[in-house]
C-alpha cells in the first residue's frame, strides 16, 4: 500500500491550501478528489473579512493577510483583484451598523474608511440615490477559486512531495482510505475536506446544504468598481431557516458582473429556482436599477455547507485519532482556506497555530465526541 | 432581404438567421473573448451564448434572431470599450 504522511480527501479551495500548508512544513501529501463538484466552483470567489464574531474575524483577517502575500505570485487566470468592498448603509440604522462594523475592524488593523452619501455616489455612480453611505474595506478582493485551488496544488508540489490522484474515497478507517475500485491508500494522517460530501465519509457531522443562486452578466467594464454588499446581509445571511435574499454585486476582471445572493435550507435540488432568482434580482435591481438594460448569460446553483454555529470545523476528530477535519466553511471558504490549512498544518506537525484553535475545534459538537 | 454586417451590406433570404447570415461572411465569427479569440455560434439554440452580437445597440444570440429588411448588425460584442452593449 501507498503511504504518504498526510491524505487530502477533496481538492476544492480548503484541500488544495491544506496540501498546500502540509507541503510547506515538509510533509508528504497525496491529494484524493472525485471531482464531485462543490462550493468552491459555484462560488463568487470574494475574499471578505467577516466579524459577526471574534473568531470568525480571526479566521478571516488571518487569511485575508495570507492572500495579500500570495497576490503578488499568483498567475494572472486566478483573476486576483484587489477591488475591495463597500458595505452599503441603506438608511440611518444601517449607517450606524457600518460606523460599528468600522470599529470592530479598526480594532483589528482592518483597514477601512466611511464614505458618506456623496462619497458613495461618487465611488460608484451606478447605484440608486438615496443611500445613506458605506463602509469601504481597502483589502477585501477576489479571485477565480477553481483556477487558484489548482495554483495552491502546484504551489504545493514546488515546495515538496505531493501525488494528486482523481479517484473517489469511498470509506475511512484509521489511517486507510479505500476508493471507488477497491484499492487503499494509508498516510500518517487523513484531512476531509470535501465540504458538502464530507458526511458519507464521516456520518455524523453537522453540516447542513445551504442553497445559493448565482446570475453572470455579459461584459460591461466600469459599471461597478467594488464588490458591493448590502448591511442587511448581515442579517439575512444568517437565517437559519426559510429563504432570504440580499444583494451582493461583484465586478469580475472580464467586466461582468456577478449578481447574488439567495439562501435555502432544506433542498438539495440543484434546479435554478425561478421564484428565488426573481427576488434576488429584485433585490439587485433596488441597489442598482441599471442592471435591467444588461444581459445574463448563465445562472447556476451551488451549496454552502453549514454548520449549526456558522463557524468551520477545523481539527482532529475527537473519536477518530488520525482523522482531521477541514469542512464547514458554508459561503466564507475561499476567503478562510489560507488561515485553515495553517491552523490544520500546525497541528498535524506539531506547531504552533498562528491564531487560537479552539473555537473551530469539532468536539464543540456533541455528537461527535459521543457517538 | 438587405442587411447591413459591421458595415457592409449583404442580402439574405427572408428567413435567415442572423447566426446564418454571419456564416456567409468573412471570417463568419461573431463575438471576441476576453482573451481576443475570435468566437463562433456553438450550439445553434440559445444556451451556450458565444454567438452575441449586436442589434441596434442591444445584444442578442444570432441563432435566435432572424433577420429583419435593413438589420445593422455589429460583432464587437464584449469589445466595445466602456459598455458592451453600447
Amino acid at each position: 500500500m501507498q503511504t504518504t504522511d498526510v491524505l487530502v480527501i477533496g481538492a476544492g479551495i480548503v484541500g488544495a491550501a491544506c496540501a498546500h500548508a502540509l507541503a510547506q512544513v515538509g510533509l508528504s501529501v497525496r491529494i484524493i478528489d472525485a471531482r464531485l463538484g462543490g462550493a468552491t466552483a459555484a462560488g463568487m470567489g470574494h475574499l471578505v473579512v467577516m466579524d459577526d464574531n471574534p473568531a470568525e474575524l480571526a479566521l478571516s483577517k488571518s487569511s485575508l493577510d495570507l492572500w495579500h502575500t500570495w497576490a503578488p505570485q499568483i498567475d494572472a487566470g486566478c483573476a486576483f483583484t484587489a477591488c475591495g468592498t463597500l458595505w452599503l448603509a441603506a438608511n440611518e440604522e444601517e449607517l450606524q451598523a457600518a460606523h460599528a462594523k468600522r470599529a470592530t475592524l479598526q480594532a483589528q488593523d482592518v483597514a477601512c474608511e466611511m464614505l458618506d452619501a456623496g462619497a458613495l455616489a461618487r465611488a460608484e455612480p451606478a447605484l440608486r440615490t438615496g443611500l445613506a453611505g458605506a463602509l469601504k474595506v481597502k483589502g477585501d478582493s477576489v479571485v477565480y477559486a477553481p483556477r487558484a485551488a489548482q495554483w495552491l496544488v502546484a504551489q504545493a508540489a514546488a515546495h515538496g512531495t505531493v501525488v494528486v490522484e482523481q479517484a473517489e474515497a469511498t470509506q475511512i478507517d484509521g489511517q486507510t482510505v479505500t476508493l471507488r475500485d477497491g484499492s487503499q491508500r494509508s498516510a500518517g494522517a487523513i484531512v476531509l475536506a470535501s465540504g458538502i460530501h464530507a458526511p458519507q465519509l464521516c456520518p455524523g457531522l453537522p453540516l447542513r446544504p445551504k442553497k445559493g443562486h448565482l446570475v453572470i452578466t455579459d461584459r460591461y467594464p466600469g459599471t461597478v468598481r467594488h464588490q458591493l454588499v448590502e448591511l442587511g446581509y448581515i442579517t439575512s445571511a444568517h437565517h437559519s431557516d426559510g429563504t432570504s435574499v440580499a444583494f451582493n454585486v461583484q465586478p469580475r476582471p472580464t467586466g461582468q458582473l456577478l449578481i447574488g445572493s439567495s439562501r435555502e435550507f432544506d433542498t438539495t435540488d440543484p434546479t435554478v429556482n425561478n421564484t428565488v432568482m426573481a427576488r434576488m434580482l429584485q433585490r439587485a435591481l433596488d441597489y442598482l436599477p441599471g442592471l435591467a438594460d444588461l444581459n445574463a448569460i448563465r445562472t447556476w446553483t451551488g451549496f454552502r455547507a453549514a454548520t449549526p454555529d456558522s463557524l468551520p470545523l477545523i481539527g482532529g476528530h475527537p473519536e477518530h485519532p488520525h482523522l482531521w477535519l477541514a469542512v464547514g466553511h458554508e459561503g466564507l471558504g475561499v476567503t478562510t482556506a489560507p488561515a485553515t490549512a495553517q491552523l490544520l498544518a500546525a497541528q498535524i506537525s506539531g506547531g504552533t497555530p498562528a491564531i487560537n484553535p479552539a473555537p473551530y475545534a469539532p468536539a464543540r459538537f456533541a455528537g461527535l465526541s459521543t457517538p | 432581404m438587405h442587411i447591413v454586417v459591421n458595415g457592409a451590406p449583404l442580402q439574405v433570404p427572408a428567413g435567415t438567421s442572423v447566426a446564418a447570415a454571419l456564416a456567409q461572411q468573412t471570417p463568419g465569427t461573431t463575438r471576441t473573448s476576453v482573451t481576443g479569440a475570435a468566437r463562433a455560434p456553438l450550439c445553434g439554440m440559445g444556451v451556450c451564448h458565444e454567438c452575441r452580437v449586436r442589434i441596434h445597440g442591444r445584444t442578442h444570440l444570432a441563432c435566435q434572431t432572424v433577420c429583419t429588411e435593413g438589420m445593422s448588425i455589429h460583432t464587437d460584442v464584449g469589445t466595445a470599450p466602456g459598455n458592451a452593449t453600447l
